[in-house]
This record gives structure tokens, C-alpha cells and sequence, in this order.
């Protein structure tokens, strides 16, 4: 497992290099990364569906516990199967898909990272390493929306997508961090086994659920899906319809068997946003005229279908998912390729703008039809499973929540086949009105995969049974599971009476087009705009730019004494009310050592003072340069070479920085402009001053146990090889403190010179920049 | 002599400075080699040789006389990279990270040398130091002919004098 992870990582570095001289074909390169998950699938299925999951782990943070944990359950399986196997169908279809331009290697190596990062997702067994990949999905899907950097509504899109999932994922970090707490464990495998209750265990799950539902685009958070449809078709497929929005239903799907039964909000709250989102985004899927904009409210619509069913937490709701995410994952991504082959023969995707494609590419138009109708649920296909599940699943649980979200769901099954028709005749369909379009078919590298997509959907719709195994084992996850046996015929039951009646009234739906798009219109008009979600979206963004302006505004005000004020002040403060609050011993306070140290003492003193009242800056500069050699001088007699010469080096080159500084000011301090604001810093002063003062004196009376000097005197020959015990500190025993502190100094330095630089450069006052905006208005 | 063009010139100090130069950079690596077993080390020998620099930049800015071409930015990164190796080397070579080795060589002149490995990382804190002290003196320090007065009355070619 590990081996593959690597692999993604390589390939995603090594697509990344060649790139530009292979062109598109890189991603048939890329391509490896999915078949190596696809090849791990296969040959791990035996023994994980028989029940023994594979593992493996090695140490990350030992002292924190964390370990780079892998576990391939039936679950992952699961999940890999759309994260590999579909993966690999669409990273074919890219290399038929995708332009030479500029564009491309950002294009290659990002979607291979991002399916090395959903692959680590679905398998990471660990929960800080779960919360890293998701992150990691989240920063690819930032980098793949953003793709065509140069077009505002790109970015726009990117930013969003970024904003909301990370505020999702942070909260979520919070609830995995509160349940791990509880559990002991980080283990995600060991938190379902024995799930942690009571406490504020329900608040953090409430947080993860924020995770899950913000990734997988449930109401309200859902407007970032629809925007994020100004990626590249493939992204769109790959990772707004087949992988990346599953991480929500997956997580909750992981956390089902153990909090449905022991949270009695779970199964609720869970089904609630799923039957929301799924009829809003059906309802608004069926308004859309850009077919990719009505997939991308079909994936919104779907995922609520997907997150009501993996919340549900029944073994039977279990058997039900599975089914579903495969129906769902082969059969959108296939339609979102579909349609970007059309998209890239015709070049547009606008259903006014299309007719007659049927003709010019009837493979694609079969291909496409078929995953339609699976989406649609329509028999003999995968969906048509998938929904038989469902219901059948929700219905057994038995009350007013399964009859409420049984009715949701056949509005939303209604809706779906609707606009699934819709985006088939949309495609493809010779419409009046429109005239044909003659163009070429796609090439087979496109064709293709859609065709091997719906071949699936296809294949499990009349073979169903082959897809057993799985299910049962992703049921085995809860209480009580049995074989699962899915079944193309379960006879003439509640289930099938719903199916067709969902059936029937999708086909009315469709074939009522023209009405139905009337009345949304008036519809649409007559929301108010603060249920906008949206707008709300916008809003909320604005507001927090606006906070942040006030509050840089209040605290950055540009004041030097300000700022340094405030540094010493908080840093004598904390830790001078420490001082003060415990007991004060100064026994150990040695007044002089040599009387010389009380001559030297008072020179340094009297320089200090004479300093702070100089009124010419070179004279402070000179002065505190001598207060500075002062001090050298107390190390001097207190037999310190090593301290003394550096300090004396260190005031001397001080001195001849100031000196450059200096030229650039003006001679003489500004005079002090009010008495009340020089008391002020010198009331600071001094307060700082007395209580580095009684620290110094607090700290050396406050030894409890033998001075560490002692030891590194023992040990300096003997270890070191050397006499200079400061020096051999500096460079051996606190060798690596020394290399942080140089690299300090190094940024520093650099830190100098932009500044400088960046200052020497003619400034843009804030009315010259106004002046100029209002010129380009 | 060649100097910066317009600069008051003190040909004392010029002459003084072009005398001790050279010695205090000596001493500046005295200290860094010395610092195991007396004082001095990495960090106060790359003080001292900065001082050399300001003496130098103090009598002609960077006009000045055989003023170093080196950019501090690479001799900073000279020093991070070369410290950093030091750091590393020990640990890819198998032992800790800064494990530090010992020898000691009988060498013609100088006789008796002892050497500890950790002579090269603090080689890197010397450079770094340098390093700073010559941004600083590039960065904050040029062109102080021009500094009081106005930038743009200077003549362009002036900034590319060698």
C-alpha cells in the first residue's frame, strides 16, 4: 500500500519534469499511478473481502503516538475502486482530453497528486494522517479549479472551493482531535471498535460533520461545487463528481457503524441535509442550460441521496451504499466525460447550443445514454440496483423519519431521471429550432473510457450479484449484518411500486419541460435573497475583509514607541505578575564580587541616564555604544573572555550600523512633544528595567538543582575534545540551538536588505493611489 | 589610490586602515580556529572580520580599495549551507546529527594542530556572519554620497564606477 502511495508521489513529480516534452500523453504516464491502485485491488480483494483487512504502519510521531497507519478494509475497497479504477478511466481520457499549453504541467502533476492524496485518504487508518490527506485533496482541488489562472471566474471559483472546505476540515479537526481524546486512540479502526460517548463527544462529532458535509457540498454549503465547475472537465469528473466529494459520504459511511446507534441525532440530522440537498439540487439541476452547471447540480443532488443512505447505519443501508457509490461514481463520471468530449468536438456544452450530436458520435451518445439512464435508475442498470436498496433500507426503519425521507427521496429519484434525460437530449438529441451540428466524432482515447464506464454500470445492472461480496463486506462493519444479495428481481414489493412511481413521474417531468421551466423561473424569482446561499457566501466573506481592515486599522497604527512599547510591556508584564504572585527569595543575591564591579557598575548607570537625555541622536548612539562596553567590561571581571569579546565586537559594529542609519535622519531628536507622553515612557522604561532587574536576581537565588555547567565542564574534554567550554556549547552541545540562531541572523540579514531596498524605492502615498484609481474609473 | 568620486578622503585613516586590514583578518581566523581550546570561535572570529570590513568600507565606501566582490547573499548562503552540512553530514554518515569527530595533526610549521569536525560548522556561523555584516554594509550603507541629498541629482554612471 505504502509502495503505491510512493508511486503517486513519484509519478506526480516525474509527470511534473516531463511534461512539456511529452505533451498530453504525459497522462497515460500519469495513468500508472490509478493502475497501480487498481492492481493492489485486485490482487487484495480475496483476502479483504474474506474478511481480514490488510494493514500496515510505520512510526511517524512516536512521542505523539502517531504512526503512518494504512488499513484496507472493504470500505477502502470500496472507495478505491472510484478513486483507481475510475481514476484511471479518466486520467485515459485526459490524454485525449487535454491541450499543449501552459497550462499542462500544473494540469498532470496536481490531478496525480490529488489521486496519491484521495488514495492516502481512503485507506489512512489514523486520524491525524486521515485529516493531512484530506487537506491535501483540498489543496489539489484549489490548484485544479484554479487551473486557468488567467480567468477571474476561476479564481473566484478556486477561492471558494478553498474557503469553504478548509473551514469545514479545521472543524472537523477539532471533533477527530475531541474524539480521539476520548477514545485513547488515534486509530480510526479502534474508534469505531469501542466508540467514546457522553461528554462533549456529541459536539466534536457535530464538528467532523461540518467536515463531511462542507467537502461533500451538502446544503448549505453546497454553491462551491457548482462554481468549481470551472475546471477542466476531467477535474470535474475525477474529482467534483467520482472521488473527492465522496470523502464526506466516506467519512460519515466510516463513522455510521459506531455513532448511528450510540448518537440518536445521527441518523436524523444526517438524513435531513441529505433530502434537502438532494431535492435542491435536482430542483436546480433541472433548470440549468450548461449541461456541465446541471451535472454539477446532479453531483449536489446525488450527494444528499449518497449522505441520507451512509448516515443511515442499518447493515441493510450499508449494502445500500455500496451500491449507490458505484452506481453514482461510474455513471457521473462517464457523463461529465461524455460531455466533455462533446464539449471538446463541439466546443460548447450549452444545450442550446447542441443538436444532432447523436449522428456524428453515436458510440459516445450510446456510451453516455447509458449512464444516464443508470443515474436515472432506470432497469437493467446499476442505478436501478442501487435506488432498489435504498428504499428498501430506509423503509425497514419503520417511523415517521423513514416515511419523511422515503417521500424526499422519491422527489429527488423523480427529479434525477428528469434531468439525467435532460442532459441526454440536451447532449445529444436533434432539437427544434437548433440546427444540426456536423462534427467530428471524438477520438477512441475518449470514447473509450466512457464506454468502459458505462460497460460497468451496464454490467452490474444485469449481473448484480457480482458485486456481493463487497457489499457484504462493507455491511460486516455494522451490528447484526448478513450476506447481502443484490438482485435485479426482488419480486413486486413496496420498493418497486416507489421505484417506478419515482420513474414515472421523472419521464413526466422531462417530457413537461417547457411548463416545469416556467414555473421554476417564477420560483427562483420569488426566493428571498437572504436564503441565497450563495449570496450569503459572498456575504459572509466581505464581512470578514472588512473586520480584518478594521482591526489592522486599530492595531497596526504605525507608531514605533507604539510597537516597542507594547513588546517590552506585555514581556515584563506576564511574567512579572508571575514574579510578584510567588514568594520573592533573594538569599542568594551576591552584592559585588570585586569592589571595581561597583565603579563599573555606576559608569554604565550614569551613561544610560545621560543617554536617555540626549537631545542629539549621535550623542545616544555613542553613549549606549559606551554603556554597551561597560557591560563588556562587568563580563571582563567576572572572567568571561569568551562574553566579554563578543559584546565588546558586537557594540562596536552596533555603533557603525547606527551611524549608517543615522545619516538617513534627522540630526537632533524631535522635540519631546508633551510631558504626560514622556512620563509615560519613562514610567515603561523604568518598569521594564526593575523587573529584568528582579528576575535576574529572583532567577540566580531560584537554583534548585546543580548548575549545568558543571556537567558540561566534566564533559567538555572528555566528549569535545576541546577547553573552551563556551565554544564547545555553542558548537556541540547545543550545536543544533546555534544552527537555528545562525539561520536567524541569515534571514535577518535578507530581512535587512528588503527592507531597505523596498524602502528605497519611490513610495505610493495613499492619495496618489486613490488619485490614480479614480483616473482609471 | 582610486576612490569614490567626490568622497572627503582621510589619508590617515586610509593609510591606517590599509596597514591592519590584513591583520585583523588574521586574527579574525586565529579566533575562529583557536575557539575549541581558547576563547574565540565561529561566531566572534566572523565579529572580527566584519570589523575588518567596516574599517575598509569606513575609509571608502564601497569604492573602496580591493573591497570584497563577493555578495553577501551568497556568502550567507555559503555559511547556512555549509553549517547546515555540518549538521547533517554526521547523521547521513550513519552516526547522530552534529556527532562531532577529533584529530590531531603533526604538521611541518605549525606543529602541533589539534582539529575537531566541528571546526566546519562553525566555519558556517563565521560566513554567516560575515555575511550579515556585509548586507548590512551594502544594504544600509551605500552610496553615502548620495544618501543626504537627493537620489536623482547623482549622475547614473556614478553607480556603475568601479
Amino acid at each position: 500500500m505504502l509502495a503505491v502511495l510512493v508511486l503517486h508521489a513519484a509519478l506526480a513529480a516525474a509527470t511534473a519534469a516531463l511534461a512539456r516534452r511529452m505533451g498530453p500523453k504525459v497522462f497515460l504516464l500519469a495513468a500508472l499511478a490509478p493502475l497501480a491502485g487498481v492492481v493492489l485491488l485486485v490482487t487484495a480483494a480475496p483476502q479483504v473481502l474474506a474478511g481480514e483487512a490488510l494493514t500496515t504502519s510505520i512510526p511517524w510521531v512516536p512521542g505523539l503516538d502517531l504512526a503512518v497507519s494504512l488499513r484496507l478494509d472493504a470500505l477502502s475497497l470500496l472507495m478505491l475502486v472510484l478513486v483507481s479504477g475510475v481514476g484511471f478511466a479518466i486520467f485515459v481520457f485526459t490524454a485525449w482530453y487535454a491541450h499543449r499549453d501552459a497550462t499542462l504541467t500544473r494540469f498532470v502533476w496536481t490531478l496525480t497528486a490529488f489521486a496519491g492524496a484521495m488514495f492516502g485518504l481512503v485507506l489512512a487508518d489514523d486520524i491525524v494522517l486521515l485529516y493531512v490527506f484530506w487537506e491535501l485533496t483540498t489543496v489539489t482541488s484549489y490548484l485544479l479549479v484554479g487551473l486557468q489562472d488567467e480567468k477571474e471566474e476561476s479564481r473566484r471559483a478556486a477561492m471558494q472551493a478553498l474557503l469553504v472546505t478548509v473551514v469545514g476540515g479545521l472543524a472537523m479537526l477539532v471533533g477527530l482531535i475531541v474524539v480521539a481524546q476520548a477514545a485513547g486512540t488515534t486509530r480510526i479502526s479502534e474508534i469505531v471498535a469501542d466508540p467514546p460517548t457522553g461528554g462533549a463527544v456529541p459536539v466534536a462529532l457535530a464538528l467532523v460533520l461540518v467536515g463531511a458535509l462542507t467537502k461533500s457540498a451538502q446544503v448549505p454549503f453546497h454553491p462551491w461545487l457548482p462554481a468549481a465547475m470551472a475546471a477542466p472537465t476531467p477535474v470535474s469528473a475525477y474529482l467534483h463528481a467520482a472521488a473527492m466529494v465522496k470523502a464526506g459520504i466516506y467519512l460519515v459511511a466510516r463513522l455510521s457503524p459506531a455513532f448511528a446507534t450510540t448518537e440518536a441525532w445521527w441518523r436524523p440530522t444526517l438524513a435531513a441535509f441529505g433530502v434537502a440537498t438532494m431535492v435542491l439540487g435536482g430542483w436546480r439541476a433541472l433548470r440549468q442550460h450548461d449541461l456541465k452547471r446541471l451535472l454539477a447540480f446532479s453531483t449536489v443532488s446525488q450527494l444528499g441521496f449518497l449522505m441520507v443512505v451512509a448516515g443511515w447505519g442499518t447493515p441493510e443501508s450499508g449494502a445500500a451504499v455500496t451500491a449507490l457509490l458505484l452506481a453514482h461514481g461510474f455513471a457521473k463520471a462517464a457523463l461529465f466525460l461524455g460531455l466533455g468530449a462533446v464539449d471538446h468536438q463541439a466546443g460548447a456544452r450549452d444545450l442550446r447550443d447542441l443538436s444532432g450530436l447523436w449522428r456524428s458520435m453515436p458510440a459516445l451518445a450510446a456510451a453516455a445514454g447509458a449512464a444516464a439512464l443508470s443515474l436515472g435508475g432506470v432497469p437493467l442498470l446499476l442505478g436501478f440496483i442501487a435506488k432498489e436498496e435504498v428504499y428498501a433500507a430506509v423503509l425497514a426503519g419503520g417511523d415517521l423519519l423513514a416515511g419523511l425521507t422515503m417521500a424526499g427521496l422519491v422527489a429527488g429519484s423523480a427529479l434525477t431521471l428528469a434531468y439525467s434525460l435532460r442532459y441526454w437530449w440536451g447532449a445529444f438529441a436533434t432539437k427544434d429550432g437548433a440546427p444540426p451540428l456536423d462534427v467530428p466524432a471524438p477520438a477512441l482515447g475518449m470514447t473509450g473510457p466512457v464506454a468502459a464506464l458505462s460497460a460497468v454500470s451496464l454490467g452490474l445492472g444485469v449481473l448484480p450479484q457480482l458485486a456481493d461480496p463487497l457489499g457484504t463486506g462493507v455491511s460486516s462493519a455494522y451490528a447484526g449484518a448478513q450476506d447481502v444479495g443484490y438482485a435485479l428481481w426482488h419480486g413486486l414489493n413496496v420498493e418497486l411500486a416507489l421505484s417506478l412511481t419515482a420513474l414515472a413521474a421523472g419521464v413526466a417531468l422531462f417530457a413537461a419541460r417547457r411548463p416545469v421551466e416556467h414555473l421554476q423561473d417564477r420560483f427562483a424569482a420569488a426566493v428571498p435573497a437572504a436564503l441565497d446561499a450563495d449570496r450569503g457566501f459572498a456575504a459572509s466573506v466581505a464581512r470578514t475583509d472588512r473586520l480584518a481592515d478594521v482591526v489592522t486599522g486599530r492595531t497596526q497604527t504605525g507608531s514605533l514607541p507604539v510597537y516597542l512599547g507594547v513588546i517590552v510591556l506585555v514581556a515584563a508584564a506576564l511574567p512579572g505578575a508571575a514574579l510578584l504572585s510567588g514568594p520573592l527569595d533573594l538569599s542568594g543575591t551576591v552584592v559585588v564580587d570585586v569592589p571595581t564591579q561597583l565603579a563599573v557598575g555606576a559608569l554604565v548607570a550614569s551613561v544610560a541616564l545621560l543617554a536617555a537625555r540626549a537631545r542629539a541622536r549621535l550623542t545616544a548612539v555613542l553613549l549606549l555604544g559606551a554603556a554597551g562596553y561597560g557591560v563588556a567590561l562587568l563580563y571582563v571581571l567576572q572572567g568571561g573572555p569568551d562574553l566579554a569579546l563578543t559584546q565588546f565586537l558586537v557594540e562596536t559594529l552596533s555603533v557603525v550600523i547606527f551611524l549608517l542609519v543615522l545619516r538617513l535622519l534627522p540630526r537632533r531628536f524631535a522635540a519631546p512633544v508633551r510631558r504626560r507622553t514622556q512620563a509615560l515612557r519613562a514610567g515603561v522604561a523604568v518598569a521594564v528595567g526593575a523587573f529584568v532587574a528582579l528576575a535576574t536576581l529572583v532567577a540566580s537565588s531560584a537554583r534548585t538543582r546543580e548548575s549545568v555547567v558543571v556537567d558540561h565542564l566534566a564533559r567538555a574534554e572528555p566528549e569535545a575534545n576541546g577547553h573552551n567550554v563556551v565554544n564547545i556549547i555553542l558548537v556541540d552541545f547545543r550545536g543544533l540551538d546555534t544552527f537555528g540562531e545562525v539561520t536567524v541572523v541569515l534571514t535577518a540579514g535578507l530581512g535587512i536588505a528588503a527592507l531597505v531596498l523596498t524602502a528605497r524605492r519611490p513610495r505610493v502615498t495613499a492619495e496618489e493611489r486613490r488619485e490614480r484609481e479614480e483616473a482609471v474609473r | 589610490m582610486r576612490g569614490a568620486p567626490g568622497l572627503r578622503r582621510s589619508l590617515v585613516l586610509e593609510v591606517c586602515v590599509r596597514l591592519t586590514f590584513h591583520a585583523v583578518l588574521a586574527t579574525a581566523l586565529f579566533f575562529l580556529f583557536a575557539g575549541h581550546n581558547s576563547p574565540g570561535g565561529g561566531f566572534i572570529g566572523g565579529l572580527v572580520a566584519g570589523c575588518a570590513f567596516v574599517l575598509r568600507y569606513l575609509t571608502g565606501g564601497r569604492y573602496a580599495p580591493g573591497a570584497v566582490r563577493a555578495r553577501p547573499e551568497a556568502v550567507l548562503g555559503t555559511g547556512l549551507l555549509v553549517a547546515a552540512a555540518a549538521v547533517v553530514a554526521p547523521w547521513l554518515a550513519g552516526g547522530q546529527v552534529l556527532q562531532s569527530g577529533y584529530t590531531a595533526l603533526e604538521l611541518p610549521v605549525l606543529g602541533y594542530v589539534p582539529l575537531a569536525s566541528v571546526l566546519v560548522f562553525d566555519s558556517g556561523v563565521f560566513l554567516i556572519v560575515v555575511g550579515l555584516v556585509l548586507m548590512v554594509l551594502t544594504t544600509l550603507g551605500a552610496r553615502p554620497e548620495s544618501s543626504l541629498g537627493d537620489l536623482a541629482a547623482e549622475p547614473a554612471q556614478a553607480e556603475e564606477a568601479p
